[in-house]
C-alpha cells in the first residue's frame, strides 16, 4: 500500500495527510514530484545541447593489461582529467568505465548489484594512430574504435557500427570541487558572479536539499544506428516500446511511493532497473547503467513520425544522465536477446527460484482484520472449492504498526493462526515494512538505536520521517552488519509469532517518507560516508536482500525464502518477487500490467504481478473476473484490495462469477508444472518467463510493438481481454509456418497472421505453440502443495512436421536440496517419428518422485493402430481414444514414473 | 450379494444400532450403490458412456460427470462420499482425497496419503448432538416466547389501534373544544381591542407631541415615557402651539394607567385566550401522539409482528475498543469506551434477508460518511436466542458493520425430531 492517507489510520498524520495529498479525483498529483526542469541536475545536463565535445583522449596516456584498457580523457574547457576504464568481459560485453582521474574524494560505486567482478576476456590494440586507437574485441570481427579528438567510442562488427558513445558529444561528468571554487573560477572567467542556482543547494516545495558536494551529475550518450525499438528502464506505467522523449521529460528512475499513479508517461515509480535493450531484427543489444542516484534517460529517433522506407538509416539515441557517482556502463552486445539475457544474469544475477507454493494464488486485503476473518476467509475457499495457497496480512496486523508484533486484540495467538494454515497445507505472508517506529518500549526500534543503525541526517543525528507509525526511524540497509542483524531477527525465536509457514512482505522500501521530499528520503540524508542521493535507488534492493537472507537463515539455509518487494533495482531478481505497487480497478490498469511485466521480464524480473482486481477504488464484476483471467497468466498472481473498497473474495460476485473465477484460478494450477519448470528455467539461463513475443520471433517485426498478449515460456501464447464489454479480440500469431492450437478447444490456427477470436466472459484466448509439450497436473486440489504427488498429463502439440518437445522439471518444492544436493528431476520429452520420449537432462541428479504420467495428449496427431509403451525393456499396449474432430490423441493411463526413462510409440 | 440381500443386512445392522459397513465400491453413496455392479459394465451416470468395470475407480477418469472415479481423485469434478458412521454423511470433492488432509471424520478420505487421521466422528456425533440439543431447546423455549411476544405484540396492536381509534373520537372534541374556545376568545378581544385604542389615543394626545419631537430633545426610556434632554422655554412652546397639546410633562411622560373598565376588559380576554391556547396544545399533543401510534402500526414488525417489543428499546454490546448500540427500527450507533463522540453507523433502512426469509436480516443506512469513503452502514444478522442481545460486531469492509443479534423472535417452531444416533445413518 502506498501512502494513502486516511484520518482513521493515521491520527496525527493527517495533517500531513490533507496537505500532502488531499485530492478528490482519482490521479497522482504531479505537483508533489519533480519535472526534469524542476531537478536542477537534470535540467542544467538537459540544456546541454549535441555538438562537439569538450573531451578529449589523451592517448600517450593508454595503458593497456590483459583485460583492461585504461586511458585520461581532458575537459579542453576546464582541464579536468577523467579517467576511462574498458574492460572486454567475457560473454560479449564491454564495460565502459569513466571517473576522475583524481577526484576530491572518492565518488561512490553501486556495491552488490554485480554478483562478481565479471571475468574478463584479453583486450589487443589492433592499430594506434594519432586519431585514436583501434582494439579486437576477439568475436568476429567485432572492434573497439577509440576517437581521440573529440573522445568518442564506437563498437564496430565489420564494416557495421552497432553502438556509439559520446558521438553527440554529451559526455559530460560535474568534477567534486569546493565551493569557493565555484564562484573564484567565475570571477575568474569573467563570467557572471551570479551563481548558477541549484548547484549547492536546491529547494522543491518546502524541502532545502542541501548539497555539500556541489554539483556531480554525470551524462553520456549512446547512438545505435539501425535501431528503432528500445525496451527496458523500468518502472514506468507506459507501453513496452519505449517512446521517445523529445519535447517531454525524460524518463526518470528514482524509487518513488507514487499516490495513485497515472498511466502512460515517463515519470519514475516505486522502482529502477537502469537497463535499456535495444532490438532490430538483426541483434538485440542491452546497456547496463551502473548507477543507483537519481536519473533521466532520454530517448531520441530519427524516424519517430516519419513514414516508413524513407532512404534514411534508422537510429535511436539515448542519454543518461544521473545525479552523482559514476559512469559505469556495461554494453551488452548480444546478438540474440537470449544472448543479452544470459550476459545480463551473468552481470547481475538470475531470478530467485521461488517455491512452488508461492507460483499459486495468493489472497491479500489490506486488511484481513482478525484471527477471525483470516479463518473464514480460509473456509471460504473451501466451501467454494477454489485453490489457493498464500492469505497475506498487510499492515494492521501489527501492533501498533510495530513490525515483527502482532495486534495483541486482533491477532492474539498467531500461531494458531499459522498452524491452521499448515494443516491445511497453506500459508501465510505478513508485511514487514523498513520504517520503524520511534518508540522507546519497541523491541526493534531500541535494538536499532543502540546498535547505531539507522539513517543519519545531514547533521548526524537519527534520520526520522512519517510513515504508518508516525514518526519513523529508517534502518541503514546499506550496512553489511544491519542487515546481517535485520536477517537474524526472521530467527523463530526472534519474530513472535513467526512458523515456517510464514512470509514476508516488504513495503514502501523505496523508502517513502510522508514528509519528505517527493515523498521520500532527503538527498542529504547520510548512510555511513556517503549521501542518501548517491544510493537512492538500491535502497529497496537492500531491504528485499536482508529480508530474504533472514528467512533463508530461519531454516538453516535449508528452504528457499520467498519475499515481495515493491522497489527494487538491479539485482532485486536474486531476492523474490515484485509486485506494480498501488494500482486501480480500472481497465487501463489491467491493460498495463502486462507491459510493466513485461518490461520487468526484459531486464531480469521474471516474477512479476500486479494487484489483481486493482488495489484503489471498487472493481466492476466484469473488471475483476477479466482480472483474474489476466493474473492467471501472469507470473505472480496475487488479488489485493484497498482498505476501503468493499470485500471482494470470489465467492462474493454470485455463483457464475464465482464459477469463473474458480475456473481460472483451476487453469492456474493445473499448469504449475509448467510455471515452475520456467522459473527454473529463469534462475538458470535468465529467460524472462512472461516475454515479449520479440523475444522468441526476433526477426518478426510485426511483434516490436505488441504489448497487449504476451508469451509465457516459448509454448504459451496469452491474449488477456481487457476492454470492457468485449465480444472478441484480435490475437496476433507469429511464426510463418507454425501453428497454435487453442488450449480451450484444441482447434489449430496458423502462425503468421492476426486472428480475430470471439470471446464470451468464460474465459480469454490461450494457445499452445504447435511443436512443444507442456506437463500438467490436472487434479487441481485445494492448494499447490495438495497436489504433490499428483500424475501428470502431457500436452504434446505437434508442429506441421509432427514434432514437439518441452521438458519437465520436478524436486521437493521449497528447499535449496535442488542445488546444494542436485535433488531434482530434470527431463527432455521430445515428440518425433512418431514415438514420444523422455530423456534424463541430469543424470547424476537424484530425486524420487511418486507422481506418473496418467495421461497423454497428442493435438494434431493421426490416429495410430496400435499404441506401445517401451520401459525396461518391455513393451506393454496402451489404450487410447482418437477424437477425429479435433484430431486429437488420447493415450490411456500410460503409467509410468514421471522420473522414468521409457517411449511411447505410435504405430 | 444381491441388492435386496444387501439391504436386509443393513437393516439389520441399523436395528442393532452397529456401525454399517458399506459394500461396493469406494466413495459411493448407498442411494447410488445399486449402479455399480460388480464386473458388470459400468455405465457413467450421465449415461455418456459405458466402461468395464474394472475401469471404476482405477485412478484414471473415464466419465465426463467423474462417475466413474468416486473414490480416486481422477476426476476434476467427482465427489467422494463419507460415510461418517456416528456422525453425518457428508459428500466431499474428490479433490480432497489422499491430499494428506483430514477431511471425513471416519478417515476414509485419506486411505492413501499417510495422513495420519484419526476417527473422530463418535466425537464429533456426539459435540453435534449435544449442540443440536441445546439449539433445540433454545429454540423451543426461544419459540415459546416468540409466541409469548406475538401475543404481547396482538395485545398491544389492538391495544394501539383501540387508543388511535379512542384519541381520534376524543381528537374530534377537542376540535370541537378549539373552534369554541377560539370564538369565544375573539368575542372577548373585540371591547379590548377597543379599549385599548380609545385609552391609545387618549394617551397621544397627551404625549405624543413630546413623542413625535422625540428627535429634537427627547430620549426614549421605555416606549411611553421620553426624557426631556433639553427643555427650553421656547421649545415647549412651539410643541404645544404645534401639537396642541393640554399640558406637557416636564421631564418625562408615561402612559396612564388604565381605567377599571378597560381594566376589566383586559382580563376577561386573557382569559379567553388562555383558554384557547391550552385546547390548543392539548389538541397539537394529541395529534403527535397519534401520529407516533401510527408510525409504529406502520413498521413491518414481521409476518407475526413478533419484532415489535425491539421497537423503542435499544440493546449495547461492549467490545475492547468501542459500545455499540442497536436501536432496532431507529439506529446503529458506536462510542469511544474511554471518552469520545458517538458515531452513527446507519438508521433504520429495511429487512433485507433473503427472498425466503427477509426477517434474518436488518439493514441499517446512511450513517456518519467515512474520510474519503462511503457514508457507514450496518447489517444485524438475527439468530434465533432465549435472549434478545447483540452478540457480536465486526467490520468486514471498512464502514459496512455486520452485528450479530440473538432474539427469540426469529425463532422456528422446532421440528419433532428424535435425536438418536441411527438419524445419520444415510439409508
Amino acid at each position: 500500500l502506498g501512502s494513502q492517507c486516511d484520518s482513521h489510520k493515521m491520527g496525527l498524520l493527517s495533517v500531513v495527510c490533507v496537505s500532502l495529498f488531499f485530492s478528490s479525483t482519482f490521479a497522482v498529483d504531479r505537483g508533489n514530484f519533480k519535472t526534469c526542469d524542476q531537478s536542477a541536475f537534470c535540467k542544467r545536463q538537459r540544456a546541454l545541447k549535441p555538438g562537439q565535445s569538450p573531451y578529449r583522449a589523451l592517448l600517450e596516456t593508454l595503458e593497456l593489461s590483459d583485460s583492461r584498457l585504461t586511458l585520461q580523457l581532458i575537459n579542453d574547457n576546464n582541464k579536468v582529467h577523467l579517467l576511462l576504464e574498458l574492460y572486454r568481459l567475457q560473454g560479449n560485453m564491454t564495460r565502459v568505465k569513466i571517473n576522475e582521474l583524481k577526484p576530491l574524494k572518492p565518488r561512490f560505486e553501486v556495491p552488490d548489484v554485480l554478483i562478481a567482478e565479471p571475468p574478463t576476456e584479453p583486450l589487443s590494440v589492433l592499430s594506434k594512430d594519432d586519431n585514436g586507437v583501434v582494439l579486437s574485441l576477439g568475436v568476429k570481427n567485432q572492434r573497439l574504435i577509440v576517437s581521440a579528438r573529440p573522445f568518442r567510442l564506437d563498437i564496430m562488427q565489420g564494416p557495421e557500427v552497432l553502438l556509439s558513445l559520446n558521438s553527440r558529444g554529451l559526455l559530460a561528468f560535474e568534477h567534486l570541487r569546493l565551493h569557493k571554487d565555484t564562484t573564484e573560477t567565475k570571477n575568474k572567467d569573467g563570467e557572471s558572479d551570479k551563481e548558477e542556482v541549484g548547484l549547492w543547494e536546491e529547494t522543491f516545495k518546502s524541502h532545502t536539499d542541501t548539497k555539500p558536494n556541489g554539483p556531480t551529475s554525470i551524462s553520456l550518450d549512446f547512438s545505435l544506428p539501425g535501431v528503432e525499438h528500445v525496451y527496458g528502464i523500468p518502472e514506468h506505467a507506459d507501453d513496452l516500446k519505449l517512446k521517445t522523449t523529445d519535447g517531454g521529460d525524460p524518463y526518470r528512475l528514482y524509487n518513488l511511493d507514487v499516490f495513485q499513479y497515472e498511466l502512460y508517461n515517463p515519470m519514475a515509480l516505486y522502482g529502477s532497473i537502469p537497463v535499456m535493450l535495444a532490438h532490430n531484427t538483426q541483434r538485440t543489444m542491452g546497456i547496463f547503467w551502473l548507477n543507483a542516484a537519481e536519473t533521466w534517460v532520454d530517448i531520441s529517433s530519427n524516424t519517430t513520425g516519419k513514414v516508413r522506407g524513407s532512404s534514411e538509416n534508422p537510429q535511436t539515441d539515448v542519454r543518461w544522465i544521473s545525479e552523482s557517482g559514476i559512469i559505469d556502463v556495461f554494453i551488452m552486445l548480444g546478438p540474440k536477446p537470449s544472448d543479452v539475457f544470459s550476459q545480463y544474469a551473468s552481470l547481475t544475477g538470475t531470478q530467485s527460484f521461488p517455491p512452488l507454493a508461492s507460483l499459486g494464488y495468493h489472497q491479500c486485503r489490506w486488511n484481513y482484520n482478525d484471527q477471525e476473518d483470516v479463518k473464514s476467509v480460509d473456509q471460504g475457499f473451501d466451501q467454494h472449492d477454489i485453490p489457493y495457497d498464500f492469505i497475506w496480512l498487510d499492515i494492521e496486523h501489527a501492533d501498533g504498526k510495530r513490525y515483527f508484533t502482532w495486534d495483541p486484540h486482533k491477532f492474539p495467538q498467531p500461531k494458531e493462526m499459522l498452524q491452521g494454515l499448515m494443516d491445511k497445507k497453506r500459508k501465510m505472508v505478513a508485511i514487514v515494512d523498513p520504517h520503524i517506529r520511534v518508540d522507546s518500549g519497541y523491541k526493534i526500534h531500541n535494538e536499532i538505536t543502540s546498535k547505531d543503525f539507522y539513517v543519519k541526517n545531514k547533521d548526524g543525528r537519527n534520520y526520522e520521517g512519517w510513515c504508518w507509525p508516525g514518526n519513523s526511524g529508517y534502518p541503514d540497509f546499506t550496512k553489511p552488519e544491519m542487515r546481517a542483524w535485520w536477517a537474524s531477527m526472521f530467527a523463530y525465536d526472534q519474530y513472535e509469532g513467526s512458523m515456517e509457514n510464514l512470509f514476508t512482505w516488504n513495503d514502501m522500501n523505496e523508502p517513502s517518507v510522508f514528509n519528505g521530499p517527493e515523498v521520500t528520503m532527503h538527498k542529504d540524508a547520510l548512510h555511513g560516508k556517503w549521501e542518501h542521493r548517491d544510493i537512492h535507488n538500491i535502497y529497496g534492493l537492500y531491504v528485499q536482500m536482508a529480508t530474504a537472507e533472514g528467512q533463508t537463515r530461519r531454516s538453516g539455509g535449508v528452504e528457499r525464502p520467498f519475499v515481495l518487494t515493491r522497489a527494487f533495482f538491479a539485482g532485486s531478481q536474486r531476492y523474490g518477487a515484485v509486485w506494480t505497487g498501488d494500482n486501480a480497478a480500472e481497465w487501463d490498469h489491467l491493460k498495463i500490467s502486462i507491459p510493466m511485466c513485461l518490461s520487468l521480464g526484459l531486464v531480469g524480473v521474471s516474477f512479476c504481478g500486479a494487484d489483481v482486481g486493482g488495489f484503489f477504488k471498487n472493481p466492476s464484476t466484469e473488471l475483476l473476473v477479466r482480472w483474474y483471467q489476466t493474473g492467471a497468466y501472469q507470473p505472480f498472481f496475487r488479488a489485493h484490495a484497498h482498505l476501503d473498497t468493499t470485500r471482494r473474495e470470489p465467492w462474493l460476485f454470485g455463483p457464475e462469477n464465482t464459477a469463473l473465477i474458480r475456473e481460472v484460478i483451476r487453469q492456474r494450477y493445473a499448469l504449475l508444472p509448467y510455471w515452475y519448470q520456467l522459473l527454473y528455467q529463469a534462475h538458470k539461463t535468465g529467460m524472462p518467463v512472461m516475454r515479449p513475443l520479440w523475444v522468441d520471433y526476433p526477426k518478426d517485426t510485426a511483434t516490436f510493438t505488441i504489448d497487449d498478449e504476451f508469451l509465457i515460456g516459448r509454448d504459451l501464447l496469452v491474449h488477456p481481454v481487457t476492454e470492457e464489454g468485449s465480444r472478441g479480440v484480435t490475437a496476433y500469431l507469429p511464426g510463418a509456418g507454425e501453428v497454435w492450437y487453442d488450449v480451450h478447444t484444441f482447434q489449430k490456427h496458423n502462425g503468421a497472421q492476426n486472428l480475430y477470436i470471439p470471446v464470451t466472459l468464460s474465459s480469454i484466448p490461450v494457445f499452445q505453440r504447435g511443436g512443444s509439450i507442456i506437463p500438467r497436473k490436472d487434479r487441481v486440489r485445494r492448494s499447490s502443495t495438495c497436489m504433490e504427488n499428483d500424475p501428470y498429463t502431457l500436452y504434446v502439440a505437434l508442429s506441421p512436421k509432427k514434432f514437439a518437445e518441452g521438458e519437465l522439471y520436478i524436486d521437493d518444492g521449497h528447499s535449496f536440496n535442488y542445488d546444494t544436493k542436485k535433488e531434482f528431476i530434470h527431463r527432455s520429452l521430445t515428440f518425433a517419428n512418431n514415438a514420444l520420449t523422455s530423456n534424463n537432462l541430469c543424470p547424476n541428479c537424484n530425486f524420487l518422485t511418486s507422481s506418473w504420467i496418467e495421461k497423454v495428449l497428442i493435438l494434431g496427431a493421426s490416429k495410430p493402430s496400435k499404441v506401445l509403451l517401451k520401459m525396461d525393456g518391455k513393451e506393454t499396449p496402451v489404450d487410447f481414444e482418437f477424437d477425429t474432430s479435433m484430431s486429437v490423441l488420447t493415450l490411456r493411463k500410460p503409467g509410468m514414473n514421471a522420473g522414468a526413462d521409457w517411449t511411447l510409440l505410435l504405430q | 450379494m444381491t441388492c435386496v440381500h444387501l439391504l436386509l443386512t443393513l437393516v439389520f445392522a441399523v436395528s442393532l444400532g452397529t456401525p454399517v459397513e458399506i459394500q461396493g465400491p469406494r466413495g459411493v453413496p448407498l442411494t447410488s450403490i445399486q449402479f455399480y455392479v460388480e464386473n458388470k459394465p459400468f455405465t457413467c451416470l450421465d449415461g455418456s458412456r459405458t466402461i468395464p468395470f474394472d475401469r471404476v475407480n482405477d485412478d484414471y477418469c473415464d466419465c465426463k460427470d467423474g462417475s466413474d472415479e468416486p473414490g480416486t481423485a481422477a476426476c476434476p469434478n467427482g465427489s467422494f462420499h463419507c460415510t461418517n458412521a456416528g456422525y453425518r454423511t457428508m459428500f466431499i470433492p474428490s479433490s480432497r482425497i489422499n491430499d494428506g488432509i483430514c477431511d471425513c471424520c471416519d478417515t476414509t478420505d485419506e486411505y492413501n496419503s499417510g495422513a495420519k487421521c484419526e476417527n473422530t466422528c463418535k466425537e464429533l456425533g456426539r459435540k453435534e448432538r449435544e449442540v443440536l440439543q441445546k439449539m433445540t431447546e433454545i429454540t423451543k423455549e426461544g419459540f415459546l416466547l416468540k409466541q409469548h411476544l406475538i401475543e404481547e405484540a396482538k395485545k398491544g396492536h389492538q391495544e394501539k389501534q383501540i387508543k388511535v381509534t379512542d384519541m381520534q373520537e376524543n381528537k374530534k372534541q377537542l376540535d370541537e373544544k378549539v373552534e369554541v374556545l377560539r370564538t369565544v376568545k375573539e368575542t372577548a378581544e373585540q371591547p379590548e381591542k377597543e379599549a385599548k385604542e380609545r385609552h391609545l389615543k387618549a394617551w397621544e394626545g397627551e404625549c405624543s407631541c413630546l413623542y413625535s419631537e422625540s428627535k429634537q430633545g427627547y430620549i426614549s426610556l421605555s416606549p411611553h415615557r421620553w426624557l426631556v434632554q433639553l427643555p427650553s422655554e421656547a421649545f415647549y412652546r412651539y410643541v404645544t402651539e404645534k401639537y396642541s397639546c393640554t399640558s406637557y410633562v416636564s421631564s418625562s411622560c408615561s402612559l396612564f394607567p388604565y381605567a377599571n373598565p378597560t381594566v376589566l376588559w383586559f382580563t376577561a380576554a386573557q382569559k379567553a385566550r388562555d383558554d384557547f391556547e391550552e385546547a390548543e396544545k392539548a389538541l397539537r399533543e394529541m395529534d403527535d401522539q397519534i401520529r407516533n401510534i401510527e408510525k409504529e402500526l406502520s413498521f413491518d414488525f414481521g409476518p407475526d409482528a413478533e419484532f415489535t417489543y425491539l421497537y423503542s428499546q435499544c440493546y449495547e454490546l461492549t467490545t475492547g475498543e468501542y459500545i455499540y448500540r442497536l436501536c432496532p427500527f431507529n439506529r446503529v450507533s458506536q462510542k469511544p469506551k474511554y471518552g469520545g463522540s458517538e458515531t452513527n453507523l446507519g438508521t433504520w433502512g429495511s429487512w433485507s434477508g433473503p427472498e425466503n426469509n427477509k426477517y434474518l436480516l436488518m439493514k441499517y443506512e446512511h450513517g456518519t460518511g467515512c474520510w474519503q469513503g462511503p457514508n457507514r452502514s450496518t447489517t444485524v444478522k438475527l439468530t434465533c436466542g432465549k435472549e434478545t442481545v447483540v452478540t457480536s460486531t465486526s467490520e468486514p469492509s471498512r464502514c459496512e458493520y455486520l452485528m450479530e443479534f440473538t432474539t427469540p423472535a426469529v425463532c422456528q417452531e422446532p421440528a419433532n425430531t428424535d435425536l438418536s444416533p441411527h438419524d445419520h445413518v444415510e439409508l
